[in-house]
């Protein structure tokens, strides 16, 4: 094995702040892609920098290509493409403005130029568009154009950081193809990403946590470990949420999800099986071996999801909605359009969740989830139709509906500044708790979400998993009778995704309402249903199952999420 | 030098002056900044600031309906800088004064005009000036001690007393014989508008390269610091000097200031003076990185210090020494002198010469700072 | 509802002035100000420098000669022989005033057979021509002190000056109070302008509309903080003029408090109206910007409204600060008890009644 890179008990520390990265050892292999896996804040960007040169090791060893990257950065530059977070890309220029631009700056010329250009907007699929701005690209043609420019100059060794972030499946799957063909070449590719089932298809995968590698191997020899512990649990009888909570609680799980209509477990070990009797699965339940995934072997280095029971649940009454509604359409859509200018963002959708239900929004970068999503907390008016939340319009009476939902907007829109104490007493203090009760709630909710170590932090300083908690915590403190999520875990690690999805199933069971909008194909699988949403219309709706079903091929017998939701846009392209 | 190119290269930073430039085109704010917001400061310090008072509201309480306090009354009435209102009584005086906004008041007692006749003396005309507004009291004085004076001298011809005669006073105010304040403060406020312009454009795109991710994917390019210092410069050295341009058309032709001096020397001071504000803006938005802390710190030591320290409303001669010494470290003063002369003397070597060194040397100390502060790296 | 309203208030609060970096940026700039613009600010004339080019060598021209170079207006004095020195003395900026006593100065002066034959010259330096023509009625005066003291005889009128409020025409009596103005617009401006685009820019502000707040309630709970900054930074200001630089405190502080509260609702109208408008905070500096500009030059701050052009002062009357200055002023000098400032206090009512209502009104359209 080549070694392309080389990293030795690699330490970097910003002022004031405990270590980024520590004690980090990894040989990266001549013409491989690794996939750089972790959670945010794992330490992940900072290593790619160090790598690219940008920032200045603290302490360690690292070398490029044989070079020092932060000394020797005026050598090693010319064979280091690196695409940051954001792309990169100049928003006010055209698509060839910004291949120019960086060609220029690489070095690239003349005839040679003109080749390297043909070839990659071929590739990627942008020739017709190189009079654009790339700020009118689309999420997924941005990362394209982002990793064209990188790959200007044809670098020995591509570094990028989590391209795939806010990217649908679509996307996310033409990038790898890119990469993968254009890396056949010798280049050795360093792919950060939270995704799990992308850094799957990687040729070796580093796992990080906190700053430090937790293991380094081919993604099969991490997946072999799990053999054998992977299960499901097939034609359940009964509600699968309290099947997963009574499935959690058996000593030989340590991690289990819903999938679809079956729920999913990982064992402590090969062979021990949970008994199918005390967490009543029915009698037809049966276990099922399934393929381990990487993901299983993450969560088992991590040690195992925590929370089978959902503290928050435990102290939120059970809704009690008045009789005279209509319970099968708490919320509603009718109608629901709405035109900015020419463009129809939601044209036409219709559809109803009834009480107690986990219904989820899906749809590819710019289809116009969002809108219909903002629609119905009422962030939007629509141009045409209704969106009513408990047969209200959110328009008519807008103070005393808006009083029994809870909203958690993307990127856990908190009070950076304030204490958690504080973003606590404000939330509760504008939905009309006062004194007692206030306090009373505010102890109830730092004891469920267990944030008493963090009263004092403001929210800027916490950690994104906590920074989750804290959000939910504000949204659902007024106990709201129905919930509406905005990509609710984005860029949040397993474990706590696991955690948050716990305290959702929970709040389901007490009959309450949520409305969910995700990137994440196996958080689709805990919605009872979900509507894909395409080009502003609803181009299916319906149980995960029944997507997954309808996409069911001889070559395909056994579809995934991601499998289904691909299909059906495309086959909406053809229409 | 290897095939990677690790020296200066010509090419790469025109690829990034016409990215520059396109951006520029393209962002209706550095459009806002650059042309439409000097012209309305210019617009608004230019007519807004006016320091020569033309005309002031003067109240008159006539104790005295005598021959000698009407003819007085009359040279009052007659003055052109002087509109007079009658005020009611002596213990309402400072209320009339204030709820008609007059900015001082002539009182003669009901003695006047038979102390006049007298001869012996003790006719006094009493004169208050709002201490509120001191500069307009100043002139409110002196218009009215003027027009006593040649009332007084045509009053005692006319009764063939002898006084002494006053000294005439000739004065003449070069380059500007009017005393047009618009005259001088126009250049100077262009001295001003240049600052924040300059500084606020340069601190603001380096700020949004930072905020949207761009800077550290140049930075990942093998790009020289040299050049990406000179990216920054280029394109916003010849907007400021577009800019400059537009002020000096503005003024010229729809403000009537006389232009004296030549073109060529102008553009050379104003490269000087352009290289310091771009200098310090890149400073700011380099250390901030944030747009907002970028434009906040340009609002403090941009246009305050220039609008204070400039010695364009303000003569810095009667500064404290601390204060003069301060306003050495920014270019504005250098500029907006340079400016007045400029354009209302012509070419003053000397002057111009010493302008242009101090601008020079201050140059050269904020682009030091800069240059020491900008890094190929994250760091 | 009203229990709502605390609540959203005490977090703007707490966001304003939760953090340490914040609190400076709200103090600092203050302290700053108010310690040099006093000294800077001033359009008194001190320690410039003088040129005489005395032709005539008489006793009165020698005499007025002295009492120029003791004045204290004057530190340097230029003696000068020629003409060519004097052009080039004024051109090259080496004095600002120049005075030109030609010969038979003295003798014509004593002389009584030839009328006005006395004449002295003064030259000002155009390009500063206001410094200059203060440094010229400097000059008048002590020509005409000396005038007077060597008459022969008393004229038959004298003139009596005397300056209501501020006696000496203490420059730092006038630009205290039109700081008090002036430093508040920038904060309670900027605090209000930023604070919604900030929120948008966070995503805060969605989660803001879902509750039940109402678009009115939000406005009502952004103006508190614009308010509490705009008197907080006014009664320190007046504090440091009172305390530090002795300037007298004649009228009512309760009315001046009124004033602030009615000024700082008022700028909390523009700002808001400003963040109403822009989406982001780069938009709402600019605008924030675009306003403060034009409101301190048409304040009467810097040079009395009056003299502007007729639509600038039309313009002026939509300026709360002209309101406030004027406000300050009276309260500081003028003796202003209760009744007196409300001349000025119903204007910026009015500015932040038109202000609030059109921002409310374009918030609702935005965002339904």
């Amino acid at each position: 094995m080549i070694t392309a890179i080389e990293v030795k008990s690699l330490q970097k520390r910003f002022p004031g702040q405990s270590p980024a990265l520590d004690q980090i050892s990894v040989n990266i292999a001549h013409g491989s892609i690794t996939g750089l896996v972790g959670p945010d804040g794992a330490g992940k960007t900072t290593l790619l920098r160090l790598m690219a040169g940008l920032l200045e090791p603290t302490k360690g060893y690292i070398k490029v290509l044989g070079m020092d990257p932060f000394l020797q950065c005026d050598d090693l530059r010319a064979d280091i493409g690196y695409m940051p977070q954001k792309f990169g890309l100049y928003e006010d220029l055209s698509v060839i403005e910004n291949l120019n631009l960086y060609a220029d700056l690489r070095n690239v010329l003349d005839s040679e130029r003109q080749r390297l250009f043909r070839r990659l907007l071929t590739f990627t699929d942008l020739t017709k568009f190189t009079k654009r701005y790339a700020g009118k690209l689309s999420g997924g043609m941005k990362q394209k154009l982002g990793l064209a420019c990188t790959l200007l100059g044809t670098p020995k060794i591509l570094l990028l950081d989590e391209p795939g972030v806010g990217v649908d499946p679509i996307s996310r799957r033409e990038l790898w193809r890119m990469v993968r063909e254009l890396a056949g070449g010798g280049m050795t590719v360093l792919w950060s990403t939270s995704y799990l089932d992308e850094a799957e298809l990687c040729d070796s995968v580093c796992l990080m946590n906190q700053g430090r590698i937790v293991a380094d191997d081919t993604p099969q020899s991490l997946k072999s470990t799990m053999r054998g512990r992977c299960l499901h649990i097939t034609n359940i009888q009964g509600n699968r949420r309290n099947l997963l909570k009574q499935a959690l609680r058996a000593p030989e799980v340590i991690d289990g999800v819903i999938q679809g209509a079956n729920v999913r477990l990982v064992t402590a070990a090969v062979g021990a099986y949970p008994d199918l009797g005390p967490v009543g699965a029915g009698p037809t339940a049966r276990l099922v071996e399934v393929e381990p995934r990487l993901e299983d072997a993450f969560i088992s280095l991590l040690g195992g999801s925590s929370s089978a029971e959902s503290a928050l649940a435990a102290v939120i009454p059970e809704v009690e909605l008045p009789p005279d509604m209509n319970q099968d359409a708490v919320i509603e859509a009718k109608q629901l359009t709405k035109r900015f200018g020419k463009f129809t963002a939601t044209d036409s959708v219709n559809f109803r969740v009834k009480k107690g239900e986990i219904f989820g929004l899906l749809g590819p970068n710019g289809a116009g989830k969002s809108t219909t999503f903002k629609m119905e907390c009422g962030l939007l008016k629509p141009t045409n139709g209704q969106a009513l939340v408990m047969g209200i319009d959110l328009k008519e009476s807008p103070s005393k509906a808006r009083q029994r939902l809870g909203y958690m907007a993307q990127k856990f829109s908190l009070y950076r500044q304030l204490t958690v104490e504080k973003n606590l007493a404000f939330f509760s203090g504008i939905y009309g708790l006062t004194g007692e009760r206030q306090k009373h709630k505010i102890q109830q909710m730092l004891d469920v979400f267990s944030l008493h170590p963090y009263l004092e932090m403001p929210s800027a300083d916490l950690p994104l998993g906590i920074k989750q908690r804290l959000a939910l915590a504000c949204a659902v403190m007024h106990g709201p009778e129905l919930l509406f999520l905005d990509e609710p875990t984005s860029g949040v690690d397993p474990v706590a995704r696991r955690e948050f999805w716990t305290h959702i199933n929970g709040l389901a069971n007490k009959g309450v309402t949520v409305m969910v909008t995700t990137h994440f194909m196996d958080e689709a699988e805990y919605c009872d249903r979900i509507a894909l949403v395409y080009r502003g219309k609803l181009i299916a709706l319906g149980t995960p199952d029944d997507l997954k079903r309808k996409v069911i091929t001889k070559e395909n017998p056994n579809p995934t999420m991601e499998d289904a939701f691909i299909k059906l846009v495309r086959e909406a392209d053809d229409e | 030098m290897n095939s990677g190119g690790s020296g200066f290269s010509l090419r790469r930073l025109r690829a990034l002056n016409k990215k520059e430039f396109l951006q520029i085109v393209r962002d209706p704010s550095s459009i806002l900044i650059a042309f439409i917001l000097p012209v309305v400061m210019l617009f608004f310090i230019g007519y807004a600031i006016n320091l020569d008072t033309s005309r002031v509201r003067v109240g008159l309480l006539a104790l005295d309906g005598g021959e000698k306090a009407k003819s007085f009354i009359s040279a009052l009435q007659a003055s052109p800088v002087i509109d007079l209102y009658p005020i009611l009584s002596q213990e309402s005086l400072l209320r009339e004064m204030a709820q008609k906004k007059l900015r001082g008041a002539v009182v003669l007692q009901n003695d006047f005009s038979a102390k006049v006749i007298i001869g012996q003396g003790g006719a006094a005309i009493q004169v208050i000036a709002d201490g509120g507004e001191p500069n307009t009291a100043n002139f409110v004085q002196a218009y009215i001690m003027g027009i006593w004076q040649n009332w007084s001298l045509a009053h005692s011809q006319e009764n063939a007393i002898k006084t002494t005669r006053p000294i005439d006073i000739h004065t003449r105010a070069w380059f500007n014989p009017s005393a047009i304040s618009r005259n001088f403060l126009i250049p100077g406020s262009i001295a001003i508008v240049l600052t924040v312009i300059g500084a606020m454009l340069t601190s603001m795109v380096v700020a949004r390269e930072w905020e949207r991710g761009t800077m550290e994917a140049l930075l990942s390019t093998p790009i020289k610091k040299l050049e990406l210092l000179l990216s920054k410069i280029i394109p916003y050295y010849t907007l400021g000097m577009a800019a400059m341009f537009l002020c000096l058309i503005v003024a010229t032709t729809i403000m009537d200031v006389p232009f004296r001096g030549s073109i060529l020397i102008l553009c050379v001071i104003s490269t000087l003076f352009l290289g310091c504000v771009l200098g310090m803006g890149l400073l700011i938005s380099t250390v901030t990185r944030n747009q907002f802390n970028a434009a906040s710190a340009t609002l403090l030591i941009g246009f305050l210090p220039a609008m204070i320290l400039g010695g364009i409303v303000f003569e810095i001669a009667s500064m404290p020494l601390i204060l003069r010494f301060i306003s050495r470290l920014f270019p504005t003063r250098y500029y907006a002198n340079s400016l007045q002369t400029i354009f209302q003397t012509g070419f003053v070597p000397e002057l111009i010469w010493t302008n242009a060194f101090f601008l020079i040397i201050l140059m050269f100390f904020w682009f030091g700072i800069t240059a020491k502060k900008t890094k190929r790296n994250l760091e | 509802m009203l229990y709502r309203l605390l609540q959203l208030v005490k977090k703007e609060l707490q966001v304003l002035f939760g953090d340490k970096s914040s609190r400076m940026m709200l103090i600092m700039p203050v302290i700053m100000q108010v310690a040099l613009f006093p000294f800077a600010a001033t359009m008194e004339v001190k320690e410039s420098a003088i040129a005489i080019y005395n032709e005539d060598n008489g006793a009165a021209s020698i005499e007025l000669s002295q009492r120029i170079a003791k004045a204290a207006a004057f530190k340097t004095v230029m003696n000068i022989y020629s003409q060519n020195d004097l052009i080039d003395v004024i051109d090259k900026q080496k004095v600002l005033i120049a005075v030109h006593f030609p010969q038979r100065f003295s003798a014509g002066l004593s002389s009584q057979s030839h009328p006005a034959s006395a004449q002295a010259q003064v030259i000002i330096d155009g390009r500063r021509s206001n410094a200059g023509q203060i440094a010229n009625s400097y000059i008048s005066q002590i020509i005409n002190e000396y005038i007077l003291e060597k008459s022969p005889q008393r004229p038959a009128t004298a003139i009596i000056v005397r300056n209501a409020y501020n006696p000496n025409l203490n420059f730092k009596w006038h630009i205290l109070p039109c700081l008090v103005a002036i430093i508040t617009t920038v904060g309670s401006l900027m605090v209000t302008a930023l604070s919604v685009a900030r929120e948008r820019e966070e995503g805060t502000f969605d989660q803001l509309l879902v509750t039940p707040l109402t678009p009115g309630y939000i406005m009502a709970g952004k103006t508190v903080p614009g308010i509490i900054v705009a008197v907080g930074q006014a009664i320190i200001i007046t504090l440091a003029a009172v305390l530090i630089y002795r300037v007298p405190f004649n009228g009512s502080f309760l009315a001046l408090l009124m004033g602030m509260v009615v000024y700082g609702l008022s700028l909390s109208g523009v700002g808001l109206f400003v963040s109403s408008i822009c989406s982001t905070q780069q938009q709402a500096f600019l605008g924030a910007f675009s306003f403060m500009v034009p409101a301190m030059m048409l304040s009467g701050f810097v040079a009395p409204i009056e003299n502007m052009p007729r639509f600038l002062q039309i313009l002026s009357y939509g300026n709360p600060l002209c309101y406030f200055i004027q406000l300050v002023k009276g309260v500081f000098l003028k003796q202003f008890a209760f009744m007196d400032v409300f001349p000025f206090l119903w204007p910026m009512l009015l500015i932040a009644l038109f202000t609030l209502s059109a921002g409310l009104w374009v918030f609702k359209h935005h965002i339904e």
